[in-house]
């Protein structure tokens, strides 16, 4: 099974980016499975279900929904094998600007906006800065200027990451995006020991000390553990 | 610029032979002011923890990337002469699976190319398989050759040498910025030379497109839909690198069509308009014909039909006037206007 981790501010189109692309894993045969991250209320599990496809979703309430992520992200990976699923995407939104839940060596992916206005991409911080991948949506209602110069503000802070540009609405470039995230020869199969790529800042749990190692061993303090044996998780 | 270079040159000196790295520092909040005369090694010894902690910076991060950025702005101005100028397409197959039944499509700079066909029928499967330059790897299982060859996966990715630029008709500006502001803006962020040269052109030029004039001074967000439109053309004619243009459409209010296509066309573009209305389809050199996902003809457009199209032309010109006289409070009459 291969993992990928997308999140971005909320509102810039993860779901309805991931709706195309996901459309393009399964008619090619790729079997998907979506975790989706959020603070106090996501109905975009039900979306993702009319795909036909196994998802889960966690609410971190009154924890940052970063910690929350990271918290949980092993179990999610063991239920993602157990669903027998070939890619696992866990979809969080950035809703501080501050933490980004990138994990080393998974591949991760920021969807930005292009109406967020231009100094956007400098405000983010590690999840945009970070990101090997970044989606910039609704590019068909903003002018071609516009889109270049927002461009090049994403690539002056990120200029190793790939900058795509994905339609959300009619799925031009989805279909693109889905040759790049998935990595059919890659096997996850714990991430017990793996790291965060940017430690997380202070706030109530082991993570907020600066842990960056993922497993039950490492976590102490206010841990929420997520839901994943029924619907409402 | 290798890392230990980077690391031992003062950050001062660092802005003098690389000046847009100092907008790096800035985007990436790092403090540097006032430590201009220190190396990068050095500026990190002195900023304070908490500073590092609370900017979210991420030294080795940082340096990594300024490297990175450093070696995309030079090769910007190594590769600015390499011109595209032809785009060959290869069939595919429909919807169903079927093979398309064309040779290939040759299109080169300075041609326009009308896309036409019903809703649904994949005009922007097409569009967004030049985009990507297919290989054999989209779901038409198309092949689209650059300059007669198979793109590297580096230069299909590139975010700033895109092959295309797109027009749409639901396009807006949404910035809050005038017109001088905006194209500003954007010269600076292709870097550009002769910054007030290239405003000043294309606020003659988009002047030129637009119905009614405007100002440099007017708010974008405040242009007509024909004014926006001219401004956006004119911007992408002449500033915009990408050698293709992709027009979905252009509405016939407040823009000479005609004029903006030639524009295009002697900025060396290569145009593909996808359209439902006669005049533009007609005004294309060809047009590709699409249905049920596939390419089902390549037609030239024909003598007979260029003479159409004058027809067309003087029929929407009769419009155009009624609308003029109407707007200005005249009433219409049969002698004059018909």
């Amino acid at each position: 099974m291969d993992l990928i981790t997308v999140s971005g501010p909320p509102s810039s189109g993860k779901t309805a980016i991931l709706m195309k692309t996901i459309s393009n894993f399964l008619s090619r045969g790729v079997k998907v499975g979506v975790v989706k991250f959020d603070c106090l209320f996501t109905d975009d599990d039900i979306y993702f279900e009319k795909l036909g496809i196994p998802v889960r979703k966690g609410l971190s309430g009154s924890l940052c929904p970063d910690h929350y992520f990271v918290s949980n992200i092993e179990e999610v990976v063991q239920w993602g094998i157990e669903q027998k699923v070939d890619l696992l995407i866990t979809e969080s939104a950035g809703l501080c600007n501050r933490c980004s839940p990138y994990i080393k060596n998974i591949k991760a992916v920021c969807v930005i906006d292009n109406l967020s206005g231009i100094n956007t991409p400098k405000k983010i911080g590690p999840m945009l800065k970070s990101a090997d991948i970044v989606v910039i949506t609704k590019g068909d209602i903003v002018s071609q200027a516009e889109r270049e110069v927002y461009t090049m503000k994403v690539q002056s802070v990120n200029p190793k990451a790939i900058i795509m540009h994905v339609n959300g609405l009619n799925g031009q470039g989805a279909f693109e995006l889905s040759t790049l995230i998935y990595d059919e020869t890659k096997n996850v199969t714990t991430l017990e020991g793996e790291k965060l790529r940017y430690p997380m800042p202070a706030a109530l749990c082991s993570y907020c000390l600066g842990e960056t190692r993922i497993g039950k061993d490492h976590q102490m303090g206010n841990v929420r553990k997520i839901d994943l044996s029924g619907k409402n998780g | 610029m290798d890392k230990n270079t980077l690391l031992n040159i003062t950050i001062g000196d660092l802005f003098l032979k690389h000046p847009y790295t100092k907008d790096f520092f800035i985007d990436h909040l790092i403090p540097f002011e006032g430590h201009e005369n220190y190396s990068i090694n050095k500026l990190f010894e002195v900023i304070d923890e908490e500073i590092i902690e609370d900017k979210a910076i991420n030294i080795e991060l940082f340096i990594n990337n300024i490297l990175e950025y450093i070696d995309l702005m030079s090769s910007y101005f190594v590769s600015e002469n390499v011109v595209e100028n032809k785009v060959t397409i290869f069939p595919g197959t429909y919807k169903d699976g079927t093979a398309e039944t064309f040779d290939m499509i040759e299109i080169s700079k300075g041609e326009i190319i009308s896309i036409v066909g019903p809703t649904g029928s994949g005009k922007s499967r097409l569009l967004a398989d030049i985009e990507w330059a297919a290989n054999l790897d989209t779901p038409t299982k198309r092949k689209v050759l650059i300059n007669g060859r198979v793109l590297e996966p580096h230069e299909r990715f590139s975010a700033s040498n895109k092959l295309v630029a797109q027009l749409s008709q639901n396009m807006n500006f949404v910035m809050d910025l005038t017109v001088e502001e905006f194209l500003d803006l954007h010269a600076t962020s292709r870097m550009v030379e002769d910054k007030d040269d290239m405003v000043n052109k294309i606020f003659a030029k988009a002047n030129e497109l637009a119905g009614e004039g405007f100002s440099k001074n007017t708010p974008i967000t405040q242009l007509s839909g024909g004014q926006s439109r001219a401004l956006m053309i004119a911007d992408t004619a002449i500033l915009s690198k990408s050698p293709i243009i992709l027009i979905d459409e252009i509405e016939n209010a407040g823009i000479d069509r005609k004029k903006a296509l030639e524009l295009l066309v002697t900025e060396e573009k290569i145009v593909l308009m996808s359209t439902h209305d006669p005049i533009l389809a007609l005004m294309g050199d060809k047009r590709i014909v699409i249905n049920n996902g596939g390419i089902e003809k390549v037609i030239d457009t024909t003598d007979e039909e260029r003479n159409i199209l004058t027809e067309l032309e003087s029929l929407d010109d009769t419009m155009m006037k009624m609308r003029n006289r109407l707007r200005y409070g005249k009433k219409l009459t049969f002698k004059e206007d018909l």
